[in-house]
């Protein structure tokens, strides 16, 4: 059982970095604001970060789940074709994409 | 496909106007978060009662970090009592990808400094996320900071939640935490709003197949890296092009 002062010293540790992260490359940006390295990227990267994210957490998901990977693709797919045919609407597409990957997890 | 299509499709062609109406936007954008930020703190919760550390420590843990991979993490190593020394270096590693959020982040909304530290500080995958996926005209700083709130009570209530369903011996339910995978596909179709976007996603695509073969344990921070390498790269090439174009 770790002692209150460990626990709270992770707890100090962990803002300050992650702060830290968060805020620096802001100050960086301040004196590059204008450079069209700084415009491209920012049109270039949440595509791919957001594709990023998406592989890591499908991963997660199935990772922490062993053998639901079948579940994960038909529920994936659920989610897409649901966000393009339904308007684009996020909260219904992720309501009925994890909907689908709860129940076949959980009933199969 | 014309912009104004692409607003049509999302259902929303008129930007919120008004405070009230912004604020509203932006609790409604948590909604879809929340949908897997609740799930992942209720996991948070009940694993900090099943290694037996305090109840506190989730809702400590959620304000602190306000990053969930990293605090089911963090937890683990909390049990196990491992140095200070590791544990700066997991936060370190596993929240690096932050750093590139400020590229795209529109932060500079945010007027007031204080509602700014804020924005910094709750700069998570979820606000990012659905941030970069609208278009500009929506963006405001009532609605960025109306989700980054709403998204950590989600947070801290799922914890807290968590702690509550362990002490009554209640079982969660099995694959919720899919709702992150879904939100973050759903976004990124969103995000790709003109074929001018395929060298991006065949990019990112490269990267994480990359990072999944050499280091599955860290795959999102290397990913991000190699992304970002590349789209250096990329630029490098296109200012190369422009140049002898423009000199030809």
């Amino acid at each position: 059982m770790p002692e209150t002062t460990y626990i709270l010293a992770v707890l100090a540790i962990t803002f300050s970095i992650t702060f830290a992260l968060r805020a620096a490359p802001f100050a960086v940006l301040g004196t590059l604001q204008e450079s069209t390295l700084v415009e491209e990227l920012s049109r270039w990267m949440p595509v791919g970060v957001l594709g990023i994210l998406a592989v890591t957490a499908f991963r997660g998901s199935v990772v922490g789940l062993p053998g639901t990977a079948i579940y994960a693709v038909p529920a994936l797919a659920v989610t897409i074709a649901v966000h393009l045919l339904c308007g684009r609407r996020t909260l219904l597409s992720v309501t009925l994409g994890t909907a689908t990957f709860v129940s076949l997890v959980n009933l199969l | 496909m014309p912009e104004s299509a692409q607003l049509t499709a999302c259902g929303a062609i008129v930007a919120p106007v008004g405070r009230r109406a912004k604020v509203l936007a932006g609790i409604t954008d948590s909604f879809s978060a929340g949908l897997g930020i609740f799930p992942f703190g209720i996991a948070l919760g009940l694993l900090v009662m099943q290694l037996g550390l305090p109840w506190w420590v989730a809702p400590a843990l959620s304000l602190s970090a306000f990053a969930g991979s990293l605090e089911l993490l963090l937890v683990g190593m909390i049990a196990t009592v491992e140095p200070l020394a590791a544990v700066a270096i997991t936060v370190f590693v596993v929240n690096f990808r932050h750093v590139f959020y400020a590229f795209s982040f529109p932060r500079h909304l945010v007027r007031n400094r204080f509602a700014r530290l804020y924005a910094t500080y709750a700069m998570i995958d979820e606000v990012y996320a659905v941030n970069a996926a609208l278009p500009k005209s929506h963006q405001s700083a009532a609605r960025i900071l109306a989700m980054q709130v709403a998204c950590e009570i989600y947070w801290v209530g799922g914890g807290l939640v968590g702690v509550l369903i362990a002490s009554l011996l209640l079982g969660p339910i099995k694959g919720l935490e899919f709702a992150l995978c879904t939100l973050f596909t759903v976004l990124a179709l969103d995000a790709f709003r003109s074929r001018r976007q395929i060298p991006s996603v065949m990019l990112a695509g490269a990267s994480i197949a990359i990072a999944l073969v050499v280091a599955p344990g860290v795959a999102l921070f290397v990913a991000m890296l190699i992304f970002v390498g590349l789209l250096l790269v990329r630029y490098a090439i296109d200012r190369h092009h422009t140049g002898r174009s423009e000199s030809a």
